[in-house]
């Protein structure tokens, strides 16, 4: 009997007590120190947020036509583990892949989410897939048909206007504070970009319970923490899609950019850039597509020209150089200037004029009619060198302030993203130039809308509607109403509501004789084309020589064919800006489209001479032609790039197809010549071997 | 009940059974948390033995009869017995080897028509009944080295076997028949040293060996020069110091890495090692991995249960989520719940205040088997009882401490409450018996 060790179950009572005591403590740490930590963990273990994205806002335009609305379409979904029995070549044929694609996909599908969870098969199915796969959906176990909303544009028009959604990329999502989650959409241009928070609504969130497999099984808490979502508000716009369809047609295959405003509003009422895109490719079944199509467009046709083309206004700038030196005093109306063909007062003869003598400049009104460049260069030296400021330096920051108060050189805040400010040279850039020691001689061309000068045809539209208002004006903007407009939609509204009164200060009579000076360009001038029975026309011409740098040789391009006006002379509804690149005369093209753009408007018929006219314009291709050089250029660069850090010939080969030398003998060097630079590499084939030669191209 | 059969409830301890019946509730609660499917129709399912919480109440069932039988055996029939049953156990675990059945890992079960039995789990009675048994002969000294090398090999004779049967987690619970030897006068300083060898294992694991190395032999020189003024006097006493500064050197330098590399299997390793947070350095770290793929396949180890079980434990902070809301173990995020780690069941459910009282529950019925054992006359009773103690001690010890991240993860069950039939039979007859020998506490047994 062991009698005497009974003490030892006390030692044994404390083993087990001391190894609870651990335990315990390891308990309370786990559950309660850092039990927030781990009630966290699990949560994200076993709750997801199933975000419940609302429908997005409709855009209207003036007449409360739906111009971007909401439709359904289906993506075909795939649950790995449900494939069972079905004839797969079947399956095939009706989706229009072949066996090795559809077991590549699956392959993805289980490797993305895993062989039980739904993953996408093929997104955005076209209309006769669907039907087909409806029809026949009970022969395949383990796909089923998901509805997708979509964007669609019912009137095919105002692309760069109403932009477009994607998925948000990386930036989006860190600029948003995570607020957008990969795959979520998100505004990237337009209308679309600039309305996000109205139009996309309000997310709402249901909790789910998943499993360990990521399967939902059921509710969070009997959802008493979700939220609902709420659809996104509309748009109320001024666009006329009418006149925004016209004057898209009027723009086809033109590069430049087109605006009409309302003058009373500032309101848009329609706004081109050529060339232009259907908004509705980029949302179809094939739409990364046609997006990358797009992108790599030299011509361009994403690139908004109506807000980012930055042109030199020529002698649409005139009636604004009018308008400055008659409010700074340094002439009256009744100024004239003795033109001889030539402005010779800075010793070099320019710039020329097309009018010699005859009095063609012996007031503002006639020099306005006319289009004197001598009176016009006079002008700006006046008005810069006007003896109530010191020297020409203050004199032209005078000048550049009228030219900011037009809204030129400055951003007008329109309602769309990416406006570019044109440009309106400063002092630094001449003094720099100059070596600080320069006059108004220097950079008198100005005057006509030259030298350093670049505005957007947003900016000139703007401009018309200044002169039209005698004085003020709204700033352009796309959009009247939001629905149900709360306050925070008032504060950002607010600005486009409130009226600029940045010149009222020049006199009426100023105003007036620059305005009969414009509606005298219809009547007698260059803008005779927009004469309309009826209508007082008030409008001015423009056109400006450009250039462009090709294959490393400046070559003069087709003059710029540009035209402003508003309408009608007495309470003016709308003023217009229209820009055609490379088209010629301003009177030659822009003048007709404008023409056609204010009968459509005020009118809303065309006459049948303008029918005519609207045919035989947008029927015209005024696309210049070094654009197919240089896409040529950017293409084999492309593929010459892919070739060197891939060897895989597929792009390549067209371009030695090209050079009628045989596929197969592809080099795994390419050779080019020595001291190459990036642009001369585009010449792949190299120069002599072109079978075409570059002048060839251009023609 | 007590008056209407006095023949068996004589001398019952009452207080044992009802800890049993709390516990074997609490366990049934817990599996129909983990299992329970929505929608079920509740009673049906638990008459169905179609689920695993009805199963468990049919193994419950069964239990009882058993206990039934056995508080109506003779008390002198276990005494009198315990060495056939020792033997029949040993016959059993070496059958298994020709006749083991082909389940996940484990070579330790025989398949008699639906049932799965393994006969390691019911060794654990058979060995505390021979333990106790060969501990009572009037001939044991158990002072003496031979009797307590002799019931140790009584203790860990089927642990060897069940090792061999890759069951090292069942064979480690054959350690804790060293509780009943020390009652019974293993002297103590092989508890202790017990412990030093642990907390040196412990410590070769956690600290880098050289710097461990100097540790301990910091440690010699500063006992060296405590004692200086001994020393002088009896040379003997530094030979010791720096004998043992040897040994534990040896085992931190040789010894533990030729465990590790020869002796256990890589998942046990892993399993060890994870428990300290560190990598298994015994494994050639394969170069092609990329640090994100060697990530997922740690994630996907055996860390990752204790991970979740943690995060379930956790995440019932004070008062638990309330039965059917545990999410972590409704989920299935934590593999095995139903079984070995079911009390991330309650630890979720219930909270701290749940887990806290499972534990009180445990220690109270530890502490009462203890009590219980000190009022036996006859020394089988006695080391019968805390045969069972340790065995008990061990597994709430293990299977909770891996739970909650304090043990290596060995699979071994918590007594009365994880799912399984062969342990709730096992710690049921192993209790029951307890409470026939206690009945006739009065009476010595030889």
């Amino acid at each position: 009997m062991s009698v005497f060790n009974q003490s030892r179950s006390r030692v044994i009572r404390i083993i087990f007590l001391v190894a609870f005591i651990f335990i315990i403590a390891q308990l309370f740490y786990l559950q309660i120190i850092d039990g927030k930590h781990r009630q966290l963990a699990a949560m994200d273990n076993a709750v997801f947020a199933k975000v419940d994205y609302p429908e997005r806002g409709i855009i209207f335009d003036r007449k409360g036509r739906a111009i971007l609305n909401n439709t359904i379409i289906y993506d075909l979904m795939v649950t790995p583990s449900e494939i069972k029995g079905i004839d797969t070549l079947d399956f095939c044929n009706l989706i229009g892949i072949d066996i090795e694609e559809f077991k590549q996909k699956v392959l993805d599908a289980r490797y993305k989410n895993g062989p039980v969870r739904p993953s996408v098969f093929k997104g955005l199915l076209t209309q006769d897939i669907q039907a087909r796969f409806e029809e026949n959906s009970w022969k395949y176990p383990g796909f089923n048909l998901v509805e997708r909303p979509l964007r669609t544009y019912p009137f095919n028009a105002a692309a760069h206007i109403l932009g477009y959604i994607r998925e948000a990329d990386a930036k989006d999502i860190e600029r948003s504070g995570n607020f957008y989650r990969q795959g979520d959409f998100i505004g990237k241009t337009g209308l679309e970009s600039y309305y996000e928070d109205v139009l996309m609504g309000q997310r709402g969130v249901q909790y789910m319970i998943k499993d360990n497999k990521n399967r939902l099984v059921g509710n969070y808490e009997n959802g008493d923490f979700d939220t609902a979502s709420i659809a996104g508000r509309g748009l109320k716009t001024f666009i006329d899609v009418d006149l925004q369809q016209m004057a898209e047609k009027l723009m086809t295959n033109k590069v430049g950019g087109l605006v009409a405003i309302d003058p009373k509003t500032g309101g848009i009422l329609a706004m081109v850039s050529g060339p232009n895109y259907d908004p509705n490719d980029l949302t179809r079944p094939n739409g990364s597509k046609n997006y990358s199509k797009l992108v790599l467009d030299v011509t361009g046709p994403m690139l908004n020209r109506a807000i980012g083309g930055r042109y030199e206004p020529g002698s649409t700038f005139k009636p604004l150089g009018a308008l400055v030196a008659l409010d700074e005093g340094v002439i009256t109306p009744s100024y004239g200037f003795p033109c001889g063909g030539r402005y010779t007062l800075c010793g070099h003869g320019k710039p020329a004029c097309t009018h010699a003598g005859g009095g063609h400049a012996a007031n503002v009104r006639l020099s306005i009619a006319n289009s004197c460049n001598a009176y016009y260069a006079h002008v700006y030296r006046l008005a810069v060198d006007n003896p109530k400021y010191k020297n020409v330096k203050e004199g032209f920051l005078k000048w550049s302030e009228y030219m900011h108060a037009f809204g030129l050189g400055v951003r007008l805040g329109v309602d769309l993203p990416n406006e570019n400010k044109g440009n309106i040279p400063d002092t630094a850039d001449y003094n720099r130039e100059n070596n600080n020691r320069w006059t108004s001689c220097t950079n008198l061309t100005l005057g006509i809308g030259q030298d350093k000068m670049l505005t957007t045809p947003l900016q000139m539209a703007n401009a018309m509607c200044v002169i039209a208002n005698k004085g003020y004006y709204y700033t352009p903007h796309f959009v009247d109403k939001i629905d149900g407009e709360t306050e925070d939609d008032s504060t950002l509204m607010n600005q486009f509501r409130t009226r600029h009164n940045v010149l009222t200060h020049i006199s009426d009579t100023a105003f007036n004789a620059v305005i009969e000076g414009m509606n005298d360009v219809v009547k007698f001038g260059t803008a005779r084309v927009a004469q309309i029975p009826g209508i007082d026309v008030c409008a001015k011409t423009g056109t400006a020589e450009n250039y462009t740098i090709l294959d490393g040789r400046r070559i003069k391009l087709p003059n710029n064919s540009m035209f402003v006006c508003f309408a009608p002379k007495e309470n003016p509804k709308i003023a217009i800006a229209v820009f055609v690149q490379n088209a010629g005369y301003g009177g030659t093209w822009a003048g007709p489209i404008s023409r056609l753009m204010i009968e459509k408007y005020l009118n809303d018929t065309l006459m049948k001479k303008s029918e005519a006219d609207l045919e035989r314009i947008s029927k015209t291709n005024l696309m210049p032609a070094y654009f197919k050089r240089l896409q040529y250029k950017e293409d084999s660069i492309r593929a010459f790039k892919w070739f060197n850090t891939t060897k895989d010939s597929v792009y390549i080969k067209k371009y030695f197809r090209a050079l009628n030398t045989p596929v197969k003998s592809i080099p795994n060097n390419i050779p080019f010549p020595k001291n190459y630079k990036i642009e001369t590499l585009a010449i792949l084939p190299i120069e002599k071997y072109f079978r075409k030669p570059a002048t060839q191209l251009l023609s | 009940m007590r008056e209407q059969n006095p023949a068996i409830s004589k001398g019952i301890d009452w207080s044992l059974i009802w800890i049993y019946l709390l516990l074997v509730a609490i366990g049934l609660t817990a599996i129909f948390a983990a299992t329970y499917q929505e929608g079920d129709p509740i009673i049906q399912s638990f008459i169905s033995f179609k689920t695993d919480y009805s199963k468990q109440f049919y193994f419950f069932v069964i239990g009882a009869v058993l206990a039934f039988f056995i508080l109506l055996t003779d008390s002198k029939f276990f005494s009198a017995t315990a060495n056939l049953w020792y033997a029949v156990g040993i016959l059993m675990l070496l059958l298994v080897f020709p006749f083991h059945s082909r389940i996940k890992g484990t070579e330790s079960i025989i398949k008699m028509g639906a049932c799965n039995f393994q006969p390691a789990e019911f060794c654990k009675i058979f060995v505390s009944l021979a333990l106790a048994k060969y501990l009572s002969r009037p001939e044991t000294d158990f002072s003496k080295l031979r009797s307590q090398m002799i019931a140790t090999a009584i203790a860990l004779f089927p642990a060897v076997l069940t090792i061999l049967q890759s069951e090292t987690g069942l064979a480690l619970v054959y350690l804790s028949f060293f509780i009943v030897m020390y009652r019974e006068g293993l002297p103590s300083v092989i508890l202790l040293i017990g412990f030093a060898v642990a907390a040196l294992i412990v410590a070769t694991i956690i600290i880098e060996p050289n710097t461990l190395a100097i540790i301990l032999t910091a440690i010699a020189a500063l006992i060296i020069y405590i004692f200086r003024r001994q020393i002088k006097r009896n040379r003997t006493i530094l030979i010791r110091i720096v004998f043992f500064w040897f040994v534990c050197v040896g085992i931190q330098r040789f010894a533990v890495p030729y465990v590790f590399e020869n002796v256990l299997q890589k998942h046990q390793i892993e399993r060890i090692y994870d428990l300290f947070g560190k990598s298994n350095p015994y494994i050639e770290k394969d170069p092609a991995l990329t640090k994100a793929e060697a990530k997922k396949q740690k994630e996907s180890g055996s860390s990752y249960n204790v991970r979740q079980s943690k995060i379930a434990i956790g995440s019932g902070r004070v008062f638990g989520k309330g039965v059917l809301k545990a999410t972590q173990t409704r989920y299935d995020f934590v593999p095995e719940q139903r079984t070995d780690f079911i009390f991330c069941t309650v630890g979720e459910g219930f909270g701290f205040v749940g887990s806290f009282i499972l534990l009180g529950l445990y220690l109270l019925l530890l502490f009462r088997i203890v009590t219980v054992a000190e009022r036996q006359r006859s020394t089988f009773s006695r080391c019968y009882a805390y045969g069972v103690a340790g065995v008990l001690f061990f597994h709430i010890a293990i299977n909770i401490g891996m739970t909650v991240g304090l043990a290596p993860v060995i699979g071994i069950p918590l007594p009365f409450i994880s799912y399984g039939g062969t342990s709730l039979l096992t710690f049921t007859i192993m209790l029951f018996i307890l409470i026939r020998l206690d009945a006739d506490r009065q009476m010595v047994l030889r």
